[in-house]
């Protein structure tokens, strides 16, 4: 009889394992499922073009099955269970699924039911998230007539979803209202739950100019309780307040209800994984893979494509009776709109903070990292097509390896 | 990083005041350290010190969230702790990294 894989999701990361897996596992020996409940797979980095009216909602949005290879059995159902113990799965319509090995790939979502004020009857009126396909849109179309007045941009709480995706809110914001010649009449605030815009130092010490050219204040250290919709207001822990006319906000992220259910999760219902193996906590033939995990590095999907080697890797160790090798190193890599037809790119890893250097061949790129370019801007819309092409396909991106590359950086030696 | 003297203890310190390595952390250090936030530390604080210092050992992310659900304090409780930034400071206080993001 054929042994079972089941993978859990079929966003980014688990699109990328069916790919690979299928590719890796021989056919007579495994079975494949992917599971989810689904039909549409979002190019989720196109939800920050989407309220400016630079993507149109057709580029952003393909089948979920379009993906996936034929040979590999698709379930489009919604996952009531984990029952690590019985190596199985339980669906909502009742049936069970066993399998061998198991991957989680359930991603993260937003969920501002967790601040008070935020949900209720200004939500999609005055408050909006673009974290989502219906709320980038809303905000869209807010945007397409808005007068102008205080507009916020505020992080609920970390971690989230691309964590420089509010800062580029924030960057093309600055854009869009100087073409429509109506800066003058939007006063741009960021406020995070973070001690400032930008956490790392040599970050900080070179980008802090952009805030300040494009006349970005900030709030920081600002930990939200409740939106106060009758005053316009967030109000944080602290007492503080921020006003607003429209509220741009990343509501708390949280791992799927799926976890939570099946009991294997944290407080957020990510899942305990081990940072370098991609193992889970849970139980030794359970592998986790992109936003799903509580590890330490950036939910993002360059990162589940650089995770993806290591899991494939690991669960090739693991069939074979061999320990699983710590190689994922948290590596990161993403582009970092600033508005005006220029971008930044940033490559890092758990224990490398972002430095200014040249990418993806050192010493000649032709991206730069930590500085502004055209032409990183140019990489940055060229990656939609390189995620519907090559990335989820689970086709390695030449010259960018797994692990991070220190050749080609400015590091400075402690 | 530099080194600092703190209490009459040489640390290792980032340029923001923050210590690099847990393992120079003692009481006398974090009295200093609390005096510089004009916070008198409490047995509550010590509590909320030593939950940092514990997360930071298993490699978990302190977050809000995180200590408010401790069972130690609420999160208002820890405003009223330390004020303003209770994270920051905390965290400063306690001998742990400062929460980052990714840039």
């Amino acid at each position: 009889m054929k042994k079972k894989l089941v993978i859990l999701g079929a966003g980014t990361a688990g699109t990328i394992m069916a790919n690979q897996l299928n590719k890796k596992l021989k056919a007579e020996e495994w079975e494949i499922t992917i599971i989810d409940k689904e039909q549409k797979h979002y190019y989720q980095p196109g939800f920050l073009f989407l309220p400016f009216d630079r993507y149109t909602p057709e580029q952003v949005v393909k089948k979920i099955d379009k993906f996936i290879p034929k040979n590999i059995q698709l379930l489009n159902e919604d996952v009531q269970q984990i029952v690590a113990d019985e190596n199985k799965v339980l669906l909502v319509n009742g049936k069970e699924i066993n399998y061998d090995l198991l991957i989680i790939a359930t991603g993260s979502h937003i969920a501002p039911q967790e601040i008070q004020g935020m949900e209720g009857t200004e939500w999609y009126k005055s408050i909006f998230d673009f974290y989502t396909f219906d709320g980038a849109l809303n905000l869209r179309n807010k945007m397409r007539t808005w007068e102008g007045g205080k507009l916020v941009i505020h992080i609920c709480e970390m971690p989230i979803k691309c964590p420089v995706a509010p800062l580029e809110f924030a960057f093309l914001a600055d854009e869009f209202f100087r073409k429509k010649n109506m800066r003058e009449k939007v006063e741009i605030t960021y406020v995070t739950p973070m001690s400032g815009a930008f956490t790392k130092p040599v970050a900080a010490k070179e980008l802090e100019y952009l805030l300040e050219s494009k006349q970005i204040k900030i709030v920081s250290d600002f930990n939200i309780e409740k939106v106060d919709t009758e005053k316009s207001q967030i109000v944080d822990y602290g007492e503080r307040t921020v006003d607003y006319d429209l509220l741009v906000t990343v509501p708390t992220n949280m791992g799927d209800e799926v976890i939570l259910r099946s009991g294997i999760g944290d407080d957020l219902n990510f899942v305990p994984t081990d940072k370098n193996t991609l193992q889970s906590k849970v139980k030794e033939n359970i592998f986790v893979i992109g936003d799903a995990t509580d590890i330490p590095a950036s939910k993002a999907g360059a990162v589940a494509h650089f995770e993806a080697e290591i899991v494939v890797d690991n669960i090739m160790r693991f069939i074979e009776g061999k320990a699983v090798s710590p190689d994922f190193d948290g590596h990161s890599n993403c582009f970092i709109e600033t508005g005006n037809g220029k971008a930044l790119l940033i490559d890092f890893n758990y224990e490398q903070e972002p430095v200014k250097g040249t990418f993806p061949i050192p010493g000649i790129g032709p991206l730069q990292l930590l500085k502004e370019s055209r032409i990183n801007h140019w990489g940055k819309l060229a990656f939609r097509w390189i995620y519907w092409n090559i990335l989820i396909k689970g086709i390695p991106i030449p010259f960018v390896p797994s692990k991070m590359k220190t050749e080609g950086k400015q590091i400075n030696k402690k | 990083m530099s080194e600092k003297t703190i209490a009459g203890y040489s640390v290792k310190c980032n340029d923001q005041g923050f210590m690099e390595d847990l393992n120079q952390w003692n009481k006398e250090i974090a009295l200093a350290l609390a005096k510089e936030e004009s916070i008198e530390l409490t047995e509550k604080h010590w509590e909320v010190l030593s939950y940092l210092q514990e997360q930071c050992k298993n490699e978990t992310a302190i977050t809000i969230r995180k200590v408010g659900k401790s069972g130690i304090v609420t999160i208002k409780e820890f405003y009223q702790l330390f004020p303003k930034a209770p994270l920051k400071t905390a965290s400063k206080i306690a001998g742990t990294p400062k929460p980052v993001s990714c840039i």
